[in-house]
């Protein structure tokens, strides 16, 4: 599995290190109910398929990554800056 | 037709020409009083503890391929009951009373083998952690020893004590843990609940889950629909797609986990050994192949399959452990889809919908748990409460933070376990 860095360019899996399903970038308000922080936390959609999660470029420029892959395929459609993605 | 001594001889004088298939291969009801979804390792032995603990007996395992087919075939066959929070405790301690008793009550040869697990130690810190889980174990009843290094060595002389960077200073010994032969108990326990009249329908893939006023009704499947008042979902991998038929999201996540055996050699591993530096596991089979395996590759995956980096990882670690098993050939390597909870540890519970309960998050340690989980499953569809084993396995612990069961000491949240 090869990852395409916006910055570095496309990279070997071992040089990321994987965080989990990009639902983890719409981060609840503090005071927001306990039902809303306990989906954010835990609950996931977990799809077979078509799915888009964090990485982080841990050996390479140290960006967060969000990753456009299928979980059944292995194969990885695209890749672009958490900042990009989280302009909002 | 049970197995014997006798029947063996018999067979074996006569041509085989006795045997028949174990099982029926039935055509779905209509309706049934209790719907199991999945023939893995754990909806087999629900349904057949259904039928022998609480006399039910019109019910149906609803099997999308072939029974055996998913993570029950793929695992490491590890069984053990070397866990140290109260939770876990008590359901593999109760699980392994069962796996004990396991081929009498199936009369079947699952070749369960307590061959005794040795987790090894490397350091001073580690070996207070194994002296502290070995008391958690002797303090719920079972067998725990920690072994210095030179009792280790009388056991497997052939690992790398003096390795520079990890050398061995222990184990802690579980002997009446071992392993099992997967493939066996699933077909054990399809034979037995098979035999107290539980249709096990293969090739059926459950589609939808009817529900109505809150209430389950049945479920669509690729053979038609079927009524059933009670329904269990038992998909292991697959229990988000499941759950999500009856609008739920389920706190897992799906992770690929590979295994690897080697071509068959002459009896070298008598037991099954644990690196602690490292995650890597090792065993023999009875055709002499080297079984072990690592830690998941890390991603969410239903591919059943996994990557390279984590078999060059895993082949590491065998090497800085036992450097004898480099002049073993690698003969075949798989993977399985592991349901990863936050916390690691395993769900049995009812769901907000009556008549609909869950069974999930075995992670990669559910082979061990087969007995256990059915029988517990088993009873909590039946009677609607849990069975004193598996009560602290609850769906609402993440949600409340009350009785988290996170062995690891890493937190309880996705990708750390
Ligand atoms: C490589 C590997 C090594 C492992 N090693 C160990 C070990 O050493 N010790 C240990 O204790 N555990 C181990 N495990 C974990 C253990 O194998 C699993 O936790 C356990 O088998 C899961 O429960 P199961 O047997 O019921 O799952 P499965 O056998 O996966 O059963 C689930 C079934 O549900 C079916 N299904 C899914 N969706 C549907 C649907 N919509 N309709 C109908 N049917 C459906 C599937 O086809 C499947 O047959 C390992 C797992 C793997 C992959
Ligand atoms: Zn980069």
């Amino acid at each position: 599995m090869r990852i395409p860095c916006p910055i570095c360019g496309t990279r070997d899996r071992r040089e990321f290190y994987y965080q989990g399903a990009a639902s983890m970038l719409d981060r609840p308000a503090a005071e927001a109910p306990l039902e809303v922080w306990h989906d954010y936390l835990h609950l996931r959609d977990n799809p077979a398929g078509g799915t888009r999660d964090l990485w982080y470029h841990a050996s390479g420029c140290g960006s967060w990554l969000v990753v456009e892959r299928d979980t059944v395929t292995h194969e990885v459609l695209g890749a672009a800056l958490v900042e990009a993605c989280d302009a909002d | 037709m049970r197995f014997s001594g006798w029947r063996v001889l018999k067979e074996g004088l006569t041509g085989n020409k006795g045997w028949r298939p174990h099982w029926r291969n039935p055509q779905p009801k209509a309706e049934y009083d209790a719907l199991i979804i999945g023939g893995g390792g754990h909806g087999l032995a629900t349904a057949f503890y259904l039928a022998k603990e609480h006399g039910l007996t019109k019910i149906a395992v609803l099997e999308k391929g072939y029974l055996g087919g998913g993570n029950i075939g793929r695992n490491t066959t590890i069984v053990r009951a070397n866990y140290g929070l109260p939770g876990n405790s008590e359901f593999y301690s109760h699980s392994l009373k069962l796996w004990e008793g396991m081929e009498q009550e199936l009369n079947f040869n699952t070749m369960m083998s307590q061959r005794g697990v040795l987790n090894l130690f490397h350091s001073d810190g580690q070996r207070d952690a194994a002296a502290r889980r070995g008391n958690a174990m002797r303090n719920q009843g079972d067998d725990a020893e920690l072994l210095s290094r030179e009792q280790v060595r009388a056991l497997v002389p052939w690992l790398d004590f003096d390795n520079t960077r990890f050398p061995i200073y222990g184990g802690l010994f579980h002997g009446r843990g071992g392993t099992a032969r997967h493939d066996a108990v699933a077909w054990g326990y399809a034979r037995g609940a098979d035999s107290r009249g539980v249709d096990l329908i293969q090739n059926c893939e459950v589609t939808g889950i009817d529900i109505e006023d809150g209430r389950v009704t049945g479920v669509q499947t690729t053979r038609g629909a079927i009524k059933a008042k009670k329904v269990g979902i038992v998909v292991a991998g697959r229990s988000s797609q499941v759950a999500a038929m009856a609008g739920m999201r389920l706190p897992i996540e799906s992770h690929v986990l590979q295994a690897f055996v080697t071509e068959g050699l002459k009896p070298c591993i008598d037991h099954v050994v644990t690196y602690g530096m490292g995650h890597f596991y090792i065993s023999q089979s009875d055709k002499g192949g080297l079984v072990f395996g690592g830690d998941l590759d890390f991603y969410a995956s239903y591919a059943a399959r996994g990557n390279l980096p984590m078999q060059e990882h895993v082949m590491e670690a065998a090497m800085t452990l036992m450097p004898m098993i480099g002049k073993a050939r690698v003969l075949r390597s798989w993977g399985g889809i592991m349901d990863m909870s936050p916390d690691g540890s395993p769900i049995i519970d009812k769901t907000h919908i009556d008549g609909l309960y869950l069974n999930c998050g075995w992670c990669y340690g559910g082979f061990k748990a087969v007995p256990g989980s059915g029988f517990a499953f088993a009873h909590l569809i039946a009677t609607d409460r849990p069975h004193v084993s598996a009560a602290r396995l609850r769906l609402d612990r993440f949600e409340t933070g009350r009785g988290l069961m996170d062995e690891e000491g890493t937190g309880a949240q996705h990708n750390l376990h």
